[in-house]
């Protein structure tokens, strides 16, 4: 892909520009050259964004019937060799599950974005929401592991949207991105970075004859090299349990063993590089504030305000929620008295959060549901509070 | 074609490793692979670049023996998979198996969907009347009154007719052979697969196992002599219904159209599509 042409069509350098919006440009950057989406609100900006810019550089959008087709989609073009995407909110989520597991089974790289909106079922269309943090960890049936990126403004709804698809070709498997109706309509000044400013990380293409390949087998680092399909390779992509030739052994415990366990190990193996978080002001604090996603502006602040009144505070902004970055709950838990967990569902993330406490220190859940962000002083008056 | 070997067919187009197959003894699916394997040497079709999509169900087990590259996918997810394929690559030939259940009930809006955009890709759809995989259920094309095991006292719900839906979408090809013709389905494979737009091909094959045995067509012979003594030729059953005086109107009661139904030209989607990009795409 014409590296000229994605920076044309994206336009000016600096622009005001929505969270959703931001998503499709860190696609572009990244290299996606196809979209296969379903409209629904918040999320439908991110695919309008495509079907106008795909284009204009030679790719292709294609508007699937449900959201069930439009992974399937992705996933049928990413094993052509394409960078794929599909964007979407809780409902069409919900319907994406099965082949999310699919994707994963298969080690197919690709995207999915979530603009949450609040549930159950169609629930608050409009408004924000980050109900589908365990839905995404656990969604999909059968053991696994997930990679989940949670940016908090619009800036990094475009940089960590090329993160994204980063991961998704160095694991070989799908990468969710999940932002908030807020965040997604929210307008921001973001720059597009240069060239030089971002890596773009390729999957692994085999470099052996289609004779030597075995396309399910690895080397050290756990992720098989691709051979995409029209290459000579005839390789059989299943979701049953497989051998590293791809055929189906589903009746064989060893196989489905080495293979599942590989599934997550390639992924917990190399949390140092995938698991990303910020700590602001946690040399001294005692009292952790841990946020992620829209809510940590807001905690940002109070941090702020916190110190200005001599109550140490710091905070814990979790980046990568899945996998979940235990150590540095567990290192923080040590260190402070209480941690207090914001969140914009009924107490979703602090669940990981407990288990990696174990008890070490107190923790404690604002929970606000209905549409509306915390507010800097809610916040504050708890720390108050509960100091 | 007489020169052609069965066994040579096998040894050039199968992955050998995958057999034996899981198919029981008398299922019509292998027929089907057969018919498939004559059609694409026939055409002479490069097989490197050609992508074998299924569902899941026996005859989505197809895919596994064609030593091409092959995407079994979720149960009646096949056509949407496959259109992210050729929508990604339209240079690769796409041909897709599939069972009446996964590609006309689980997956009838893909079904759809995928002739309404005329992708091209060519479906082989295996229609046994029922669930053969999970034992024997009701499918959507099962025909009234028939028995499984969850209509144990006979089907009460119409059948879909997967041709006459195809047809009224507009797909390019349509066409619907017992495995008991021997020649006809091979004709039609390779008509689909050289048609460029959306090619299905329905072709009705015998589960003795799971269907057979409820509705006494156990037998090989009993159900091979069923398929010939129920199919009339589209043609023959169009004239018949038309222009047949009521006594002759009166056998068409429970017989099966087979033949060609449809056989005609629509862009596809990657035609359409390659238009947009050539007039909005940006110049470096
Ligand atoms: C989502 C989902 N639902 C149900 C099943 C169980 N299932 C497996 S195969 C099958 C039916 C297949 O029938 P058909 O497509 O007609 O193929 P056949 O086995 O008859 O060839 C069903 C219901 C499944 N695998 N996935
Ligand atoms: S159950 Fe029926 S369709 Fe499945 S392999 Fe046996 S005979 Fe064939």
């Amino acid at each position: 892909m014409d590296r000229n042409l994605i920076r044309k069509a994206l336009g000016a350098k600096v622009q005001f520009i929505q969270g959703d919006e931001a998503c499709a440009y860190g696609a572009l950057l990244a290299g996606c050259t196809f979209f296969g989406g379903y409209p629904i609100t918040p999320a439908t900006e991110v695919a309008e964004v495509m079907a106008r810019l795909l284009p204009k550089i030679g790719g292709c959008y294609i508007q699937m019937e449900d959201e069930i087709a439009s992974i399937a989609a992705i996933i049928g073009a990413s094993w052509t060799g394409a960078k794929t995407m599909t964007s979407t909110s809780g409902p069409g989520f919900s319907l994406m599950q099965e082949n999310l597991g699919y994707g994963i089974m298969t080690e197919t790289p690709c995207v999915i974005i979530n603009v949450q909106r609040s549930g159950p079922s169609t629930g608050q269309p409009t408004l924000g929401a980050y109900g589908d943090m365990m839905q995404a960890r656990w969604g999909t049936h059968g053991d696994h592991e997930i990679i989940m990126l949670c940016p908090a403004n619009v800036q990094e709804s475009l940089d960590l949207t090329i993160t994204a698809f980063n991961f998704a070709e160095r694991y070989r498997t799908p990468v969710l991105v999940f932002i908030d109706g807020e965040l997604g309509h929210m307008r921001e000044r973001v720059i597009i970075p240069e060239d030089d400013e971002i890596a773009i990380v390729n999957r692994t293409i085999s470099n052996v004859s289609p004779d030597e390949y075995v396309p399910f087998g690895v080397n050290g680092d756990l992720v098989p090299a691709f051979a995409p399909f029209g290459a000579g390779y005839h390789t059989y992509v299943t979701g049953l349990t497989h051998n590293e030739q791809g055929l189906p052994r589903a009746s064989s415990a060893e196989v489905h063993n080495r293979l599942v366990r590989r599934l997550a190990d390639k992924i917990l193996n190399n949390t140092d590089d995938i698991v990303l978080y910020e700590e602001l002001e946690t040399d001294d604090c005692e009292i952790l504030l841990v946020s992620y996603g829209i809510t940590a502006g807001v905690c940002r602040d109070v941090v702020a305000t916190a110190r200005q009144r001599g109550v140490k505070v710091g905070m814990l902004r979790l980046i990568t929620i899945w996998p979940f970055a235990e150590e540095a709950v567990a290192r923080l838990a040590q260190q402070v008295r209480m941690m207090i967990v914001s969140e914009m569902n009924m107490g979703q993330i602090i669940h990981p959060i407990r288990e990696a406490v174990a008890g070490r220190c107190d923790v404690r859940l604002i929970s606000k549901i209905g549409g509306a962000l915390h507010m800097p002083a809610e916040i504050m008056e708890a720390v108050e509070q509960w100091r | 074609m007489a020169m052609k070997q069965a066994e040579d067919l096998r040894e050039k187009y199968l992955r050998q490793s995958m057999f034996p197959t899981i198919f029981c003894d008398g299922c019509g699916i292998g027929n089907v692979l057969n018919y498939t394997l004559w059609a694409i040497d026939e055409i002479e079709l490069d097989i490197d670049r050609t992508v074998f999509v299924s569902g899941i169900g026996c005859s989505s087990r197809l895919t596994g023996y064609v030593n091409a590259d092959g995407l079994h996918t979720t149960h009646g997810r096949a056509l949407a998979f496959a259109t992210g394929v050729k929508v990604a690559n339209p240079d690769l030939t796409v041909i897709v198996f599939t069972g009446d259940g996964d590609g006309s009930g689980i997956g009838g809006n893909h079904l759809l969907h995928t002739i309404r955009r005329n992708i091209d890709m060519t479906v082989i759809l295996v229609n046994n009347y029922t669930y053969g995989m999970t034992g024997g259920q009701v499918a959507p094309t099962t025909p009234m009154g028939s028995i499984t095991t969850t209509t144990p006292y006979g089907n009460s719900e119409w059948p879909l007719d997967v041709c006459e839906v195809a047809r009224a979408l507009g797909a390019p090809y349509v066409a619907r052979w017992p495995v008991t013709f021997p020649y006809q389905p091979i004709k039609s494979i390779e008509q689909g697969i050289r048609k460029r737009g959306f090619a299905l091909i329905e072709m009705l094959a015998p589960c003795p196992t799971a269907y057979g045995r409820r509705n006494n067509l156990r037998a090989l012979d009993q159900s091979w002599k069923w398929y010939k003594d129920h199919s009339l030729l589209v043609e023959e059953y169009e004239r018949i219904e038309r222009f047949g005086t009521d006594a002759e109107r009166a056998t068409l009661q429970g017989k099966i159209k087979v033949g060609v139904f449809q056989d005609s030209e629509r862009e596809c989607f990657s035609d359409q599509w390659r238009a947009v990009v050539e007039r909005v795409k940006l110049k470096a």
